[in-house]
């Protein structure tokens, strides 16, 4: 590891100094600024994009264990990986100067976007193209729940959980924290951890 | 009236149910801006949703322009702040003691407990949307459609967002 000379290895020198090498704050700022500001369509891909292929902040690896943890906790992906990336670059102003960085873009558009419908929002012109965008939207929400639904749900008694959640708030008007911690907690009892199960732990 | 504690409370309450994503806040959204706070109408929420779909960046952006409407340049601030601060600074605790409990068993429990109530979240999330948004066949058509080809090829979202709003002007314009 003390030979500085291996070019050819120096790619996965970086991934596996990553811990160690300091980033600056203007350096993780600017590149979520950048993720911010052109990541049209989904933040993920552009996130691996940016900080595992080009960067080699993160491998591969933690990546996807990032993502995980994200995914489980409340909040957006985009901004719970800003969070953990920037924590693990630079610490809590790291992590402070991600967020930032990844929401300013968008925000600043919506700023102006807000501004402007305001004004516009009721001609039959807007009206018409929103029409068509709403509705495109829950086809885009309808896939992103399709996608997870294949990759996070084991068996059909996640089906049923997942229903009863549905129908706890569509139906039954339950409020979003009572229907986490019942359905939750009954989910999670159901996947408690069994001795026999234990070896093939990652179904 | 200053209403800029009202939306510090709404968007940081709203902030903690966004499990498993921004649309699993949705349902509550509703409710609280439109229905007890009447900040914006329905159909307002639905077309700043999905105006956001076309933004870069993470996807509820649009929350801000509630805060604008409300309390200027100042709300779109306090709404951000709510909204990003409380799961911000939750991640950033949890993510480092997550890795503590890495051996215990009940980790992986949690973990496959929540992801079927956070996708049942997300889905009820869109049955409100749908209720507004899908209104006779060509919206539902619309909504199909975009599920099918996203399926189908692999096309950047974004993109069929500004088709389907071109596609709107076409076909929900009066006459």
């Amino acid at each position: 590891m003390s030979e500085t000379s291996a070019k050819l290895a120096g790619q996965q020198r970086v991934d596996a100094a990553s811990a160690q090498v300091a980033v600056s704050i203007g350096e993780i700022f600017l590149e979520f600024l950048i993720i911010g500001a052109t990541s049209f369509g989904g933040v993920v891909p552009y996130l691996r994009g940016s900080l595992v292929t080009k960067r080699h902040w993160v491998d591969d690896k933690e990546f996807v264990e990032m993502l995980s943890i994200s995914q489980s906790l409340p909040g957006l992906n985009a901004t719970n990986m800003a969070i953990l990336v920037g924590d693990k670059l630079h610490g809590a102003l790291g992590a402070i100067a991600a967020i930032i960085g990844i929401c300013l873009p968008g925000g600043v558009l919506m700023y102006v976007v807000g501004m402007f419908y305001r004004i516009h929002g009721d001609h039959d012109f807007v009206t018409a193209a929103l029409k068509g965008v709403a509705a495109a939207a829950v086809g885009l929400i309808l896939f992103t729940v399709m996608g997870l639904s294949k990759k996070s749900l084991a068996g059909k008694f996640d089906f049923v959980f997942m229903a009863l959640t549905v129908i706890a708030v569509n139906r039954l008007h339950q409020s979003v924290p009572r229907t986490l911690v019942l359905v939750g907690l009954l989910a999670i009892l159901f996947h408690r951890p069994r001795k026999k199960q234990k070896e093939n732990a990652t179904l | 009236m200053n209403q800029i504690p009202a939306l510090v409370r709404v968007f940081a309450y709203l902030s903690i149910l966004t499990a498993g994503g921004g649309m699993a806040a949705f349902p509550e959204m509703k409710i609280l801006t439109v229905e007890v706070h009447e900040w914006l109408t329905f159909p307002q929420l639905i077309h700043l949703y999905s105006v956001g779909q076309m933004a870069p960046g993470p996807n509820m952006m649009m929350i801000l322009v509630i805060g604008q409407w409300v309390g200027g340049m100042l709300g779109a601030v306090a709404v951000l702040v709510a909204f990003f601060g409380p799961t911000a600074l939750l991640t950033f605790v949890v993510a480092r003691l997550w890795k503590k409990i890495e051996k215990w068993p009940w980790r992986t429990s949690i973990q496959q407990g929540l992801a079927p109530v956070s996708i049942g979240l997300l889905l009820a999330g869109c049955f409100t949307m749908a209720k507004g948004a899908i209104s006779g066949v060509e919206t539902a058509a619309i909504a199909v459609g975009v599920l099918l080809i996203l399926q189908q090829y692999k096309v950047n979202p974004a993109l069929l967002v500004v088709g389907t709003a071109v596609l709107g002007v076409f076909s929900f314009m009066p006459k």
